[in-house]
This record gives C-alpha cells, sequence and structure tokens, in this order.
C-alpha cells in the first residue's frame, strides 16, 4: 500500500476561513506547520518549531506579523527569518525557520511542502464553484487515522455507496452500473464516469433537490493526484437531458469536492465540500446536505480507520484482488507512486 | 466522457462493456484490446508501443 509522501506537489492546508489572527497547528505531509494570516491579509506557513529549542510557535503569541516564540521570545517574521533573540544584539545568522509557500485560491489555503523553487501556483487545480455566484457549499473536515491512500481507493471507486451508505447517497444502481475510465497521462488526471438511467433517487437528493420519482444520475469523477477529487453530480428527472445547446437547467449539479492530505504516515485530513447550484438560499437544505455529508463522510472514517490497522498489522507480502470497479483506483495508485518517486 | 474511439494524444480509456464483465482498452494510439480484469487491462495499456507484449 502506497504511504510514501509525493513531497514536490501542492496541498490543501486548511480553509480560507480556518486561518485568522489566531496561531493554528497542523500537521502536513509530516510537517508540524503553524498558519496565521496577517494584518494585510497574507496566509502564512511557518514551522512550527523554534530554531532554539524546538518550542512549538503555534504555542506562542503574535506581535503584530511576528510570532514572538513562547519559550525563550526569539521573535519571527512572516518570512521565517528571525529578527531578535533574548539577551543579545547579534542574531546568529542561521537564525530562521522554513516559511512555505502558500496561496489562497476558491476558498481554500494551498500550501507546497517540498522545494520551494519548483512551486508553480498555475499547477494547482481550480475548482471555482466553491466561492462563486450562484452556488452554495457546505464543507467539513474530519481527522482519518489512515493513510490517504486508502480515501483515494474509497473515493475513486463510488461502488461502496451502495453497501457502506445505504439509505443516504447508496442505492443498487451504483454497484451495477459500469463504469467508464480515463487517465490524461500529460496532465495526471484520472475521469472515472458512471452514467446511470431510470435509478433510484437516493434521500440525499430526493430531500435536497425535491425531484421525486426515478432520476438519470450522473457520477462524473476527475482526480488531480495527489490530493484534489471532484465528482461531478448530476441529478434529473429521468429522460431529461441537457439541451443542444448545453442548457441543462431542469437538472441538479452538486460538486462534491474532497481535499486529501496526508497528515502523517498514517492519518489523513479529510477535507470535503458540498457545492450545488439548486436552493442556494435555503438555509434548510444546507444544514440537510451538511448532517448528511459528514454522516457518510463518518461512515467512511469508521471503515478506513479499521483498515488501516488491518493493513499495519498484516504480513508483508499479502496479495489483494482487484476487479472491474477497482479501474480508476489502480490508475490512481500508479500515479501517486510515480509523484512520491518523482520527489 | 468522450467516446472510446478518440485518439487524444496521452489519454488511456478503459470501458466497461455493458452488460458484460468485459474491460475494454483503448490506447492513445487507437490499438484496442478486451481484457477480463483490471490489472490485465492496464498492463497492456502501459505497454504502449509494444501491445502485442501484454
Amino acid at each position: 500500500m502506497t504511504t510514501a509522501f509525493a513531497r514536490n506537489q501542492w496541498y490543501v492546508a486548511a480553509y480560507s476561513q480556518e486561518v485568522g489572527e489566531d496561531l493554528m497547528a497542523r500537521t502536513i505531509c509530516g510537517e508540524p506547520i503553524v498558519f496565521y494570516r496577517t494584518g494585510d491579509g497574507q496566509a502564512v506557513g511557518l514551522a512550527d518549531r523554534c530554531v532554539h529549542r524546538r518550542y512549538p510557535l503555534s504555542l506562542s503569541h503574535r506581535d503584530g506579523d511576528r510570532i514572538v516564540c513562547g519559550y525563550h521570545g526569539f521573535t519571527y517574521e512572516p518570512t521565517g527569518a528571525c529578527v531578535y533573540v533574548p539577551g543579545q544584539t547579534r542574531v546568529p545568522r542561521t537564525a530562521r525557520v522554513p516559511s512555505y509557500p502558500i496561496v489562497e485560491q476558491d476558498s481554500l489555503v494551498w500550501i507546497w511542502i517540498g522545494d520551494a523553487a519548483k512551486a508553480d501556483a498555475t499547477r494547482i487545480p481550480r475548482v471555482p464553484y466553491l466561492a462563486a455566484e450562484g452556488w452554495t457549499t457546505v464543507r467539513g473536515m474530519e481527522p482519518l487515522a489512515a493513510r490517504y491512500s486508502l480515501l483515494v481507493d474509497n473515493l475513486l471507486d463510488l461502488s461502496h455507496e451502495t453497501y457502506l451508505h445505504g439509505g443516504y447517497i447508496g442505492t443498487p444502481e451504483v454497484a451495477e452500473t459500469p463504469i467508464t475510465t480515463e487517465v490524461d497521462e500529460e496532465a495526471g488526471i484520472v475521469r472515472v464516469s458512471r452514467r446511470m438511467k431510470d435509478a433510484e433517487c437516493p434521500p440525499f437528493y430526493a430531500k435536497s433537490t425535491g425531484i421525486t420519482g426515478r432520476i438519470d444520475r450522473w457520477q462524473d469523477i476527475e482526480y488531480y493526484p495527489p490530493c484534489l477529487y471532484t465528482l461531478h453530480s448530476r441529478i434529473a428527472p429521468t429522460g431529461v437531458e441537457p439541451g443542444p445547446d448545453g442548457d441543462d437547467s431542469r437538472a441538479a449539479h452538486a460538486e462534491i469536492v474532497y481535499a486529501i492530505t496526508p497528515e502523517t504516515e498514517s492519518s489523513t485530513h479529510d477535507f470535503w465540500m458540498v457545492a450545488r447550484d439548486f436552493a442556494v438560499d435555503d438555509e434548510e437544505v444546507s444544514r440537510f446536505l451538511a448532517e448528511s455529508n459528514r454522516t457518510v463522510v463518518l461512515q467512511d472514517v469508521v471503515a478506513l480507520n479499521a483498515l488501516e490497522k488491518v493493513i499495519a498489522t498484516e504480513p508483508d507480502g499479502y496479495q489483494e484482488l482487484s476487479i472491474n470497479i477497482d479501474t480508476g483506483g489502480l490508475a490512481a495508485r500508479r500515479i501517486l507512486k510515480r509523484l512520491a518517486e518523482a520527489s | 466522457m468522450t467516446s472510446p474511439a478518440t485518439t487524444d494524444a496521452t489519454v488511456y480509456r478503459v470501458v466497461w462493456q455493458p452488460g458484460s464483465d468485459t474491460l475494454v482498452g483503448v490506447c492513445h494510439c487507437g490499438a484496442e484490446r478486451d481484457a477480463d480484469d483490471p490489472i490485465e487491462v492496464w498492463q497492456w495499456l502501459l505497454s504502449h508501443p509494444d501491445h502485442d507484449q501484454p
């Protein structure tokens, strides 16, 4: 099983709304980092360890845009440069903590963990609907006590919805409908598409869209390894197709987004978001979708936490079995392995 | 998703034939092959351009 991190990659570190005046500790790819926002609104990520005696800067305090170490007062700029040490005028040349490249877009705070010289912000995949006019998003983040690759496996094969998420998003048709899988080698994207016709409408969508009766349900996954997963979900009364001009206003659309960010080799930040273009001002629908999706995510968390324990204690060389539903997951594993080796 | 017949420059495609257990691998070079499981189909696709050696 893949546990190695692809370091020279962008990862979602936080939602924009999480990063503010307070110092926030979060470990990304095994690196403890302290996040905060400067007076002019810039999100900052510094190594969460004072260069002096390793005291966590997240347990310290701010002096304007600077962090003053809560142990001996070493004082750091947002660049990571130390500008003050106690009791002497000379600040040692090596007194600095790493400052990580940060990009904030589409309501997400992205961080580059590897070689900063290679950080290219144009490679960050876009998810504009998370913060766009005409869309409403609910979101959350659940800690997962399992390696990130288990969540990738889980999300690339949605046939598990039928068995793990029955009564929420799972119906018999999900597991029974064949998939088409594509890998764009150059762009590094895995796509898995499942188009269900005349299917049962699961409660998750029946209650939120108000569509009654049988539906056509599209699940079009685009996974941008290693971190960003999007599921373009289309729900329409059965037989309703997009118009020849592309107009699809009779269907409901939900963009299900996950950011899969390794915390350690055996734990993961499971960021989940549901953006929708229907009932956008209906707070009751927002509450329902947030509660339902969190329940679904927690069902996955329980299952994957159990899987992690199984894998962590199994003998080397265990041979698992893959079938047709795993076509996309296998493609994702190969790309993750390639990215990790390249880092 | 585009149709299985496409030959996009770097896109590998696997189509699960409706009503069957068969996977059809479609390489970006246009070569196609049926397979019984995903391991076999990916091995064949990634052997491009040596598709005769799955």
